[in-house]
Order: C-alpha cells, then structure tokens, then sequence
C-alpha cells in the first residue's frame, strides 16, 4: 500500500471503504447509475453505432463516389448538392445567433430598471417560447405572405408598389429564426446581467464613468463570457433549424440546409448510412464552431465570471 | 408610452429610443403571427381582404376529426408528462451526485451529460432513430419517449446541478447530527429543499418535450405523432399540404395545450409554496 | 446527564489527496469536559471535529467511546449533537420543527417531544419564536435554535464548529455567556472549535493549540496563557510581541537577546528561556503589550540606551484606548506594540523595560516543539 504511509507514522488503520471513500468514491456514486445508463444507452452506444454506419456505404454509393468505406465522406464533400448545405446553414445561423444575442443585450439593458408593464413586457418576449417553431411558421406564412397584413399596410401607406417575398425563403427563415431564439438569449442574458453587482456601476459612476465608459469597461468584460455562452446555446439552436427551413424557407434553394439534407437522406432516400454522415459532419461544423467561440472567449477574458456562468 | 412611466429619465438618449422601436418591431411580428393565425384559424374564405369573410368555428371540428387530434393531444401529454417524471427521477439523483461529490472521472461524466444539449438533435438523432427503427421501435410511442429522454435528461442534469450546489451541505450534515439516515434525509430534508428547483427544471422539460420537433418526428408515425409533428406532417404532406385553416386550426389548439399545461404546471410553483408545506406538516 | 466517562482519540488522522489535513491526534476527553481546539484556519481543528463527528471518514487512528471503538459508525448512530458555524437550520421547518427533528428521527412518543422541546425553546429563550421559519430570526437567535436543536437530544457529546464567528461582536460575547451558561446548568461534554483565543480561554476546561494537523500545545487555559511552550502558542495567548532575534547569552535560565537592526549592543532584553539556547541561535522573543513598562525619561545616569534590559525607541503610533494608551514603539527594524496609561508624543523617545519573568525567549523552530500533554 505504498498510496498511505509517507510521514504517517501510525498505519493505516483505516478499512477500504474509508480509503475509497477518501478518494470520493461510496454508495452515493451509485445514485449516477440511472442518468449514466440513459446517457450510454441513448446517447454514447447509437451515436458510435451511427459512426460505424458511415463507413458502410451502400452499394450505389460507393459505385457513384468512390473510396471504399469512405464513399460517404467522398460524397458529402464531393457533392456540391450536399456540400453546400454546410455554407447555406452557416449563412442562416451565424448572422441569426450574433443578431440574437447583440440585440438582447441592449433590451435586458434597459429592462434592468423597473417601470410600470415590465411583466407585461418580459411575458410578450418569452411568449414565442410557447408558440413553438411550427406555430411560428404558420404564422409567418399568413402574416408575413404575399397577403398578410404587413404587405397589405405597407401597400396601403404607398411605400411599396408590389408585395415583398418575405417568406418562402432566406428572410422568412431568418425571421423564425429571430422570433424563436431571441427570447431565449433576451432571457439568459438578462440573468448574466442581474448576477453583475449593481454597485460595480456605482462604484465607476464615483470615479467619473459616464455610461458608454461603464458599458465599455466594466459591464462589457463581465458579460463576455455569458456573451460566449449565450451565443454557442443560440447558434446551437439556429444551426438545427429543420421545421422553419422547410415550411417558411426555400426547402431546395437557398435555405437547403444540412438538417434537411441529413432528414432527406433518412426519410426519403432511406440511406440510413449517408444520413448518419451528414449527421456527424452537421455535429462537426457544429462543434468546431463552439470550440472557436469558447477559445475566443477564452482568449479575450480570463478572470472570474461576473455573471453565473 | 412605456418610456414615460420610466423611473429614471431614458428619454435623452437616442439609443434606448432605438432599442424600444427594436422591441415595438419584435411585439408587431409577435402578435401580428399569432393573431393572424387565431384569425384565420376562425375564419371562412380569407384571400385578398384585411378579415376573413365572416367567422366560424368549423375548422376546429374538421381539423379534429380529420388528424384525429383527441389521440395527438392525448399522445403529447402523456409523453410529455412520462419524460418528465422519468427525466426528473434520473436526473436529480445525478445532478445532486455531481454537485456533492469529486470522484474520479467527473469531468468525463459532466462532459458526457453536456454533449446531447450542445449537439444538434439531428446529429445524434440519425443514429438513435436508425437504432430504434433495428429494434423494431420505429414508430412507437416507447421510442418518442426515449428519445425525448435524451436532451431532457442532461437539460435536467445540469439545471439542477447548481441548484444543489447552493444548498448549505452543512444542513445535510446536521440532519445526520441528529439521528436521521441516509433515506431520512433525502425524504424529510432535501425533498422539500429541492422541490421549487424540480418543478422549475419540470416545466422547461414539459415545455421543450412538447415543443421538441427533431427527434419526435424521426421516430414517430401515425398514433404515435405529437401535435407539433401532426401539423408539420399537416403542412407538408404530398399534395401541396392540408388547407391553411385547419392547419391554422391545428396550431391554435397546440398553443393552447401548450399553454393550459402551464398554467396548470405553474399553479405548482408558486413563492408561497414552501410556507403552505410548513403549514401542512404541523398537523402531523 | 453525559452517560460515558471517557472519550479517546488515538493518533487520529485524516489524509486529502496525500496532504496530512490532521495527524497523530492523541486526545482523552473526560466526561462533562469542555474541550477547545483554537488554531488559525486550516490548522485541522475543522477536520478533527468533523472526524470526531462522522462526518469524514478517518484514514488513520481510531476514536474509541469508554473502550468500544466508535470510527467506524455513521455519524447518525454515534448519538453527538453538532451546532454548525452556518447555523445549518432547516429552512423549510420551523424552530419548534427544527428542535423535534431529532427527537421523530429517534421514533419518540409525541408527548415526549412536545414536552422536550417546548423546554429546549424555553432554555435558549426563543419561546415567542417557536412558530417562526429559520429566515424569520437574527443571526443570534438561529444560532440559539441551533444549539436547542442539539442538546434536545440530550447528546454524550457536543460539538460545536465556530459557532459564534457568523455574529456581530457584541452578540458574540453574549452568546459565549449563554453557551458557558448552558455547559454548566446541563453539564454536557463539548468539544468547541475557534480560532478566537479569547473566546476559547473564556469557555474551555482544556485547551488543545492545533498547527498545520498537529498538536501544539494541550492544557488549560490558565497552563497555555503563563507558560506557553512555543512562540507559536504564545501568539495565541496575546503575546503580541513576537519578535525575532538573537541570542547574545545564555546563562541559567536566563537569556539576553538583541533585536535586529539595532546598534551593538543598544536594544537588548532579559527574558526566560524556554528549551534549550545557545549564543548566536535565532530565537523568537514574546511579550504582551501590557508587561513592557514605558518611560519617557531615560533610566539610570546619562548614558541613555545602555542599560541592560532596557529598549530605547520613538513612538510611531498612539491610540486611545480607555484607561489606557497602545503605543507603537520603533526600535531599529521592529515594531514593539506596549501599553501605558500616560500617552507619549508621537515622535517622542521613550525606553521600554519587562520583568526577566515575563519576556519569553523561544526557538524560532516550531517543529522541534514536542507537544506536551499536562495532566489536568
């Protein structure tokens, strides 16, 4: 037993279970067991189960692409169809998770104070929450249509002549994407901005700090990090965009995203091995994304979170 | 309006006006998509006009009949409120490990709960469906709930873990100090200390189940769909999709189920819980 | 009311990630006893405490209860009552159903726990409190409703964490009557941590100093505050000179030290050897404020600053304290800290003297130090 002893000069009268216990391990661990067997057996065993299936590429794959076992990879970066959801997914999720989480911060700003309706105006923010995306996109279709009534006032006041094509591609995809995340950073945000002790402000406002100067130096480096996250948790949001891309989107043109390419594969082409691998790249681009966030972040901010991050 | 009722004087700086029109723009589209839809949804003949054409409440029926909505809404709750009661008892156990214990390895299990709420559903959806569908899950309710578990799991994992963490170690301590055991102290001291966490991690579950449209769409099939997937189904099936009104119909009452499930949820949490508990355990 | 007679650690240790956070604990408490373990934070007396409890597992040594050896039973089954440095209340029970916890826990006839705790209540005076919620009352009054929580049960053994150290001065002094009062009306066995020296010689019967997981020093108050064997233990005892130096000679117990950064032979004291000195060691000397005597005027002839004993400096600082003026007195590179009735001008030369008695001359080593177990 060469882990006790040292300068103990009595021995180790301590039985097993102590010991293990030292090392944090007792029954209590046992209380893991049901969490780690749903994480294993629905998440860790079909997603290696998935990685085996992209290396068995059906037949016609393989004839069509080439390369052995990889004919999938071959075909996801060969084939521009497919290639180019990754550009097109980028093209939507990126602006839409920057804009949502740029234009909370300046909301839950100002919802920071209280005034008379501020519950009223924080329940209208998250309501979207409960519309859902589906509800959302059937709202846009009619609201936002050829139609609807934003259309119809804004042909009414005479600043247009011809209906805007709002819907049914990039811009109406970009709305849902907009009504349904910024709610959800508008939230997180505002719970990063109320960890941030309010007599910082003060304490900078004594020292001659006007507001941009407080924003800039004191408020600003505390939220980077609840920034951080708050973006990866929107741009995760945005970058699985499926329903919206389809119902309010251009499914096949520019809001050809890699959701619906995976879903087209899996649903339609019933090639379960190809769907996997657009699947896992999707996961890919996703994490790489991520990790550039949270080293940036990294980079850029180094000391305690002010927020509860 | 809002601005004058204003505590502190905003009005001088241009950009809080900036940031109320931003928020004025955002209520219009907001209300502007669900009235429409609510409108519609009441409406008759609604094309080239600001109404519909007279109102009616025929569509509710039809869509009802047609999707065989009674069997949806009763599959949605009944797979929402199962993967909230199964999320819960399998989470809080972990997340209360977690934020009491260091043992070897934690990193790796924190990292383990924290992909499936960074990945994309669908990245990890393929691969689950696929599996389902090889052992013969495909389409059943079993599978929508299994893998609704997979986000709802970790979500309520990591919720929870620092809810537990803010909860003094020192009072589980004294509650051994006086004579309680193991089990004693979960049911009589840390079961009424966590309840306002759980319910609170309940309701964001119930919310994303019922909301959660990836994974329930790639396993489920008829009498197994939940509402969101009958209207997307709805919307896009062969044909150019089902008309809009009963589509509209169809999305009303997804709110509404949506909502009552709130409301009925939140009559659970509310501030004056913990005094009303105390209030029922003097009587024992 | 304790029904053991003696409680005995030995060589208790406990071990976090290879760190010796207590080590060869060696410790007889005798029935009714009330026994402090004062140390700065991290000294282990938390940990022993805690070991004592149950509630950390030991890794060395064992606790033994009249004979029957106790480590190795959870901390429910050991029959202690703990009063925690966070209070530890349960938020959502009221006191009277923070008081009754154990006693349910322990399966009592509801009679009895009415009974047991509406004079528990009555004991700590909170009996106009007894429906309140913990978040309802003062730091004060939880801290009561904690102790009541632990001696309802009427326990072999009490332990109490720091207790006092989450309240506000005047409280605290308050509290510290109360917890003595309580010890002696219920004559309960009590193992009581702090790292106030005051508090502790105030309360204990016994004493045990703690350094980085050992023993410094054990005995009683009056034993730890006259004849401390270590300057570490001296700076517990309001020694709050702690001056290190060297030794010019040694003769008998007697032992004649130069402060640093003075002139050759200017600034020396007399003082009493404690252990074993030799001319040229490096030595730490100890003095209260109160045993330098101040002199404004330069003692004996002329020749100010040679006599032997005597420590000529300026005054730094003067602070007004009651009867009573602290002064800071800058002698070469040390501050020396002294009291007199009489406030000096700040600036001003003055020549401090101590009785040989009350000067302590220690070894600047404190591991040499063997701790010293006086019988009580």
């Amino acid at each position: 037993m060469s882990g006790v002893g040292g300068q103990q000069t009595g021995r180790a009268t301590a039985s097993l279970r102590h010991r293990l216990a030292e090392r944090g391990i007792d029954p209590t661990l046992l209380l893991l067991v049901p969490g780690l067997v749903v994480a294993l057996a629905l998440f860790v065993y079909p997603f290696s189960y998935g990685i085996g299936l992209t290396v068995q590429p059906t037949a016609a794959m393989q004839e069509q692409w080439g390369g052995g076992i990889l004919a999938n990879y071959v075909a996801f970066f060969r084939d521009p169809f497919v290639f180019d959801s990754v550009w097109l997914t980028m093209r939507l999720a990126l602006p839409a998770a920057l804009f949502n989480v740029l234009a909370s911060v300046p909301v839950a700003m100002v919802l920071r104070h209280r005034f008379r309706g501020k519950r009223l105006l924080t329940s209208l923010l998250v309501l979207p929450i409960t519309l859902g995306t589906v509800l959302t996109a059937q709202g846009l279709l009619i609201f936002a249509g050829r139609q609807g009534w934003i259309n119809r006032a804004l042909l009414e006041i005479g600043l247009i002549d011809e209906p805007l094509k709002l819907v049914n591609n990039y811009l109406g995809v970009m709305f849902s994407l907009v009504i349904t995340g910024f709610p959800f950073a508008f939230l997180l945000i505002s719970s990063y901005l109320s960890g941030i002790d309010p007599s910082l402000e003060r304490a900078a406002k004594t020292l001659g700090a006007g507001w941009w100067q407080r924003f800039r130096r004191i408020i600003l480096p505390l939220l980077a990090p609840g920034l951080a996250t708050t973006f990866v948790l929107t741009f995760v949001l945005a970058f699985s965009v499926f329903p919206s891309a389809r119902l309010v989107g251009d499914a096949m043109g520019e809001t050809r995203v890699m959701s619906l390419m995976a879903f087209r594969a899996f649903g339609e082409q019933n090639d379960y091995a190809m769907a996997s691998t657009i699947a896992l790249m999707m996961g890919a681009v996703e994490l790489l994304v991520v990790a550039a966030v949270l080293g940036l972040r990294s980079l850029l901010y180094r000391g305690t979170t002010g927020g509860k991050g | 309006m809002a601005v004058s009722t204003l505590e502190r004087p905003l009005a001088a700086r241009p950009s809080t006006w900036f940031v109320w029109a931003g928020m004025a723009a955002f209520a219009v589209f907001l209300l502007g998509i669900l009235i429409a839809v609510v409108v519609d949804s009441f409406g008759r003949q609604w094309f080239d006009t600001w109404f519909p054409e007279g109102l009616t409440t025929d569509r509710y029926t039809e869509a009802w009949d047609r999707f065989a909505l009674g069997e949806v809404v009763g599959v949605t709750v009944f797979v929402a409120v199962t993967v909230v009661v199964v999320s819960v008892l399998v989470g809080v156990p972990a997340a209360y490990v977690l934020a009491r214990r260091d043992f070897p390895g934690k990193r790796a299990v924190m990292l383990l709960f924290l992909l499936p709420v960074l990945m994309p559903p669908i990245t990890y959806g393929i691969p689950l469906a696929t599996v389902m569908y090889s052992f013969g899950l495909g389409r059943t309710l079993t599978a929508v709930v299994l893998v609704n578990l997979v986000p709802s799991v970790p979500f309520v994992i990591l919720t929870m873990t620092p809810f537990i963490e803010q909860i003094n170690p020192a009072i589980e301590s004294a509650a051994r100090m006086c004579g309680a055991r193991t089990r004693q102290v979960f049911t009589r001291v840390l079961a009424p200390l966590l309840v306002p966490g759980i319910l609170a991690a309940a309701i964001l579950v119930l919310v994303r189940t019922v909301g959660l449209f990836e994974l329930t769409f790639l396993v489920s099939g008829p009498g197994s769909d939940t509402l969101v997937v009958a209207i997307y189904r709805g919307m896009t099936s062969a044909g150019g999709g089902e008309a809009r009104q009963l589509i509209s119909a169809m999305s009303v009452i997804y709110t509404a189920t949506m909502l009552v499930m709130l409301v009925v949820a939140l009559r659970f949490v509310n501030p004056t819980q913990l005094v009303a508990q105390v209030k029922e355990t003097r009587d024992d | 009311m304790s029904d053991f007679d003696s409680l005995e650690l030995r060589g208790v240790g406990r071990r976090f990630g290879g760190v010796d956070a207590l080590s060869g604990l060696d410790l007889t408490i005798k029935s009714g006893e009330f026994v402090a373990l004062l140390g700065p934070s991290g000294c282990g007396k938390s940990t022993a405490l805690n070991c004592l409890a149950g509630l950390l597992p030991l890794t060395h040594g064992e606790i033994l209860l009249d004979g029957k050896r106790i480590d190795t039973l959870p901390p429910e089954r050991r029959g202690f009552g703990m009063v925690f440095q966070s209070y530890a209340l349960f938020p959502h029970l009221s006191v009277e159903k923070n008081v009754a916890f154990g006693l349910q826990m322990q399966g009592r006839p509801r009679a009895e726990i009415e009974s047991r705790v509406r004079e528990a209540i009555k004991l700590v005076k909170l009996d106009e409190h007894a429906k309140k919620l913990p978040g309802q009352l003062s730091g004060g009054q939880q801290q009561r409703v904690a102790i009541a929580r632990a001696v309802v049960l009427e326990p072999s053994l009490v332990l109490m964490d720091e207790p006092l150290s989450n309240l506000d001065a005047k409280l605290r002094l308050d509290m510290r009557t109360e917890i003595r009062r309580l010890h002696q009306s219920l004559g309960l066995t009590t193992i009581y941590v702090t790292h106030d020296q005051e508090e502790a010689l105030s309360l204990a019967d016994r004493l045990v100093v703690m350094r980085e997981g050992r023993v410094q020093q054990v005995g009683t108050p009056d034993e730890l505050y006259e004849s401390p064997t270590s300057w570490y233990v001296a700076d517990f005892m309001g020694y709050r000179n702690i001056l290190p130096a060297t030794v010019v000679s040694v003769s008998g117990g007697e032992a004649v030290v130069q402060l640093p950064g003075t002139a050759d032979g200017g600034a020396r004291l007399t003082g009493s050897a404690v252990g074993v000195l030799s001319a040229g060691d490096s030595v730490r000397v100890a003095i209260r404020p109160d045993d330098f005597v101040v002199a404004q005027d330069p003692p004996g002839s002329a020749g100010a600053g040679t006599v032997p004993g005597t420590v000529p400096g300026t005054v730094s600082v003067v602070e007004y304290h009651g009867r009573e003026h602290a002064v800071g007195v800058q002698t070469g590179d040390t501050m020396l800290h002294a009291r007199t009735p009489v406030a000096p001008q700040v600036g001003g030369s003055v020549w401090l003297t101590a009785p040989v008695e009350r000067v302590l001359v220690f070894p600047d080593s404190l591991d040499a130090v063997v701790p010293v177990e006086v019988a009580a």
